[in-house]
């Protein structure tokens, strides 16, 4: 194998069949060519769908209610439906052991906030600590509202990254004094969302807070809940759907709501949709992966059926090399060795191009759902192995074939 | 050089059988310059085959050099044939896609030379049969006569001990067979032991003794007044 007077001797017969060898190697080049930038963009839809959903926490089961369409024990429909602290409470204590973190919101739409001779308008949700969680918010700086602020009700205020640009440009914004609509917040920390900018124009502020200074007494506008995370993810799908599906009817049965309405209150269960996208994913997937090993099989084959040409073509040049002294195993050595040099290269070569163009397309592509494509490059190895082990195996059968003929058989063979 | 005693060699096909040589006997020194003549069917390709070691005979004995030839596996024959042998065939034989420098090195390949020396042995034996300006040239650019002293060059790389033609002017015109034969005598005039299958009577008269065959037995067998090549050329 490492005999350099053998490796000539191949070198030689290859470069003297351009045409051969360029038609093998491209069948091989290309299969794993495609390989790699199908399993990449694969890997990129998934990077892609997965980044849509860390915007906020995936195992979230958000509640808001609206008008009601239907009546029900003599109600009529068009009632406005309205949660209040008491519901959160209840359903709080009801779950305890399935959440993990809850939060109720009281929100206010473009609420006037300024700092100096800078006002904008944004959202200022009244929140709990764990709403923090629930976004997947980091802090930049200071803290996020926590069970003091709402017990004392004060008057603190966390705002978003953007909001700090737009009102305190290069200003440290911790414990100067903000005002909405002319009452004095306290900022007590900046936060990052991954949601974007739209997110971190926000402010929150303690729910408590946002009751009182808004007037709304003990009405709020939405529950926020994650649900605790099995191993399991299709038991965890499972559990925030048995909770979601009980938490609608609850609410349903406190406010005299009919089980038939879908439009009064309204459970969304960001779990349940993640499965369906992630199994979504997952078929794209499986049909790359199709669609890929089909590919390579056809490499394979391709392969194969060029050894076999090879071979055929080359009786004669084998019997005159048996008549010359060659030893059969020498034969079909130097058959092998040559399907195995052009495959492993030709492989590689297609590998080092296909990873080429995910590394220099991969970053200009701009699109939400396609992210950071990649492949796993020891998957992407073991093809091109798997590819030259076939080949060689494609390869080593008309090989030993050819080489057990009499070369006085193999001369005549005109 | 080669003793044969008794030789019988049967090809099976299905339930016939074809007894294609039945009981050879004959001996070649060396130096000695031999024509195997015979009408196809006579058994004159098969012996060539099994003094070649390309088959084996069913019965009977074969010294090649002293050496007996007796059950022959792959690899044993392939180095016997790398040593002893050179071959030279009607259709030349030369691997199309290599120089005609490298044709003639290839049995110095396998006989494990470096490089650098079989590319000087093997120019040695093209300057021989007068082809040195030709050495990078493919086969498909040389004429039939120059195919032929390529691939006598190439019989002769590995300094054989007996060189076996197997109708080497079979696919040449009168002229170039003429300048073949020239080449072999003169090889033979060195001291080579070279063994002809001709089925033409021309150039059977240019070795020095005749093998006639026929139906697988030797039915003549002498010497002849060698007729030189050089003079028809």
């Amino acid at each position: 194998m490492f005999d350099i007077e053998r490796w000539q001797e191949i070198f030689e017969t290859l470069s003297k069949n351009k045409l051969r060898t360029f038609l093998t190697g491209l069948s091989v080049a290309s299969g794993i060519f495609i390989l790699v930038i199908l399993l990449g963009f694969s890997k990129g839809i998934e990077n892609g769908v997965k980044s849509q959903f860390e915007r906020d926490a995936t195992n979230l089961i958000t509640v808001w209610t609206g008008v009601t369409t239907k009546g029900y024990k003599g109600l009529n429909p068009g009632r406005y439906i309205q949660m209040k602290n008491d519901n959160f409470d209840m359903i709080s204590q009801k779950y305890e052991d399935n959440i993990e973190h809850e939060t109720s919101l009281f929100s206010i739409w473009g609420a006037e906030i300024t700092y100096k001779n800078e006002t904008v308008n944004y959202q200022v949700r009244g929140a709990m600590p764990g709403h923090q969680f629930i976004e997947n918010a980091d802090m930049e700086t200071g803290r996020f509202v926590n069970q003091a602020d709402l017990d004392e009700t004060r008057k603190v205020a966390v705002i978003g990254r953007k909001l700090r640009q737009d009102l305190f440009k290069d200003e440290d914004p911790i414990n100067k004094s903000i005002s909405i609509f002319g009452m004095n917040f306290k900022v007590i920390g900046v936060f990052i969302d991954p949601g974007g900018e739209r997110e971190e124009q926000q402010a929150y502020i303690p729910i408590t807070t946002s009751q009182k200074v808004f007037g709304a007494g003990d009405n709020i506008r939405n529950m926020l809940f994650t649900v605790k995370m099995s191993d399991d993810f299709d038991e965890a799908v499972a559990l925030s759907q048995n909770m979601a599906n009980s938490v609608e009817n609850e609410i349903k049965l406190m406010h005299t709501v009919s089980p038939d309405d879908t439009s009064a209150v309204r459970v969304f269960n960001t779990l349940d949709k993640a499965k369906q996208i992630y199994s979504l994913v997952a078929t794209i997937q499986a049909v790359f992966w199709f669609v890929g090993i089909g590919t390579i099989i056809a490499g394979i084959v391709g392969v194969g059926n060029i050894m076999l040409i090879i071979v055929k073509e080359r009786t004669k040049e084998i019997g005159i090399r048996k008549a010359l002294g060659a030893l059969p195993m020498s034969i079909v050595g130097m058959i092998l060795q040559e399907a195995v040099f052009v495959t492993m290269f030709a492989g590689l070569f297609g590998l080092i191009f296909g990873l080429g163009l995910l590394e220099l397309v991969g970053p200009q592509i701009e699109s939400d759902f396609i992210k950071y494509p990649q492949v796993n490059f020891n998957i992407a190895l073991t093809t091109v192995f798997l590819l030259v082990f076939a080949g060689a195996l494609a390869g080593f059968i008309p090989a030993y074939r050819a080489a057990k003929i009499k070369p006085i058989v193999a001369l005549r063979d005109e | 050089m080669i003793q044969i005693k008794d030789l019988h060699k049967s090809y099976h096909m299905g339930s016939n059988s074809l007894h294609v040589l039945k009981g050879i006997n004959f001996d070649v020194k060396e130096g000695e310059l031999v024509s195997i003549m015979g009408s196809s069917g006579s058994g004159k390709s098969t012996l060539l085959n099994i003094l070649g070691m390309l088959d084996e005979a069913d019965t009977g004995n074969y010294t090649l050099d002293n050496v007996p030839i007796k059950g022959l596996n792959e690899k044993i024959a392939a180095k016997y044939r790398n040593e002893f042998l050179g071959f030279v065939f009607q259709s030349f034989n030369l691997i199309n896609y290599k120089s005609a420098l490298d044709n003639v090195s290839m049995p110095l390949y396998y006989k494990g030379i470096k490089r650098k020396e079989r590319t000087d042995r093997a120019m040695h034996y093209l300057e021989k049969v007068g082809l040195a300006d030709w050495s990078h040239h493919l086969p498909s650019e040389l004429s039939g006569g120059q195919k032929q002293r390529v691939a006598i060059a190439r019989a002769l790389a590995s300094d054989p001990k007996v060189l076996l033609a197997d109708e080497p002017t079979g696919a040449l015109d009168t002229k170039t067979s003429y300048e073949v034969m020239e080449l072999i005598q003169g090889i033979n005039d060195e001291g080579k032991t070279i063994l002809v299958v001709t089925h033409e009577h021309d150039i059977a008269q240019m070795t020095k003794r005749i093998v006639n065959l026929k139906d697988g037995i030797i039915i003549d067998d002498s010497k002849v007044e060698q007729v030189r090549a050089s003079q028809y050329v």
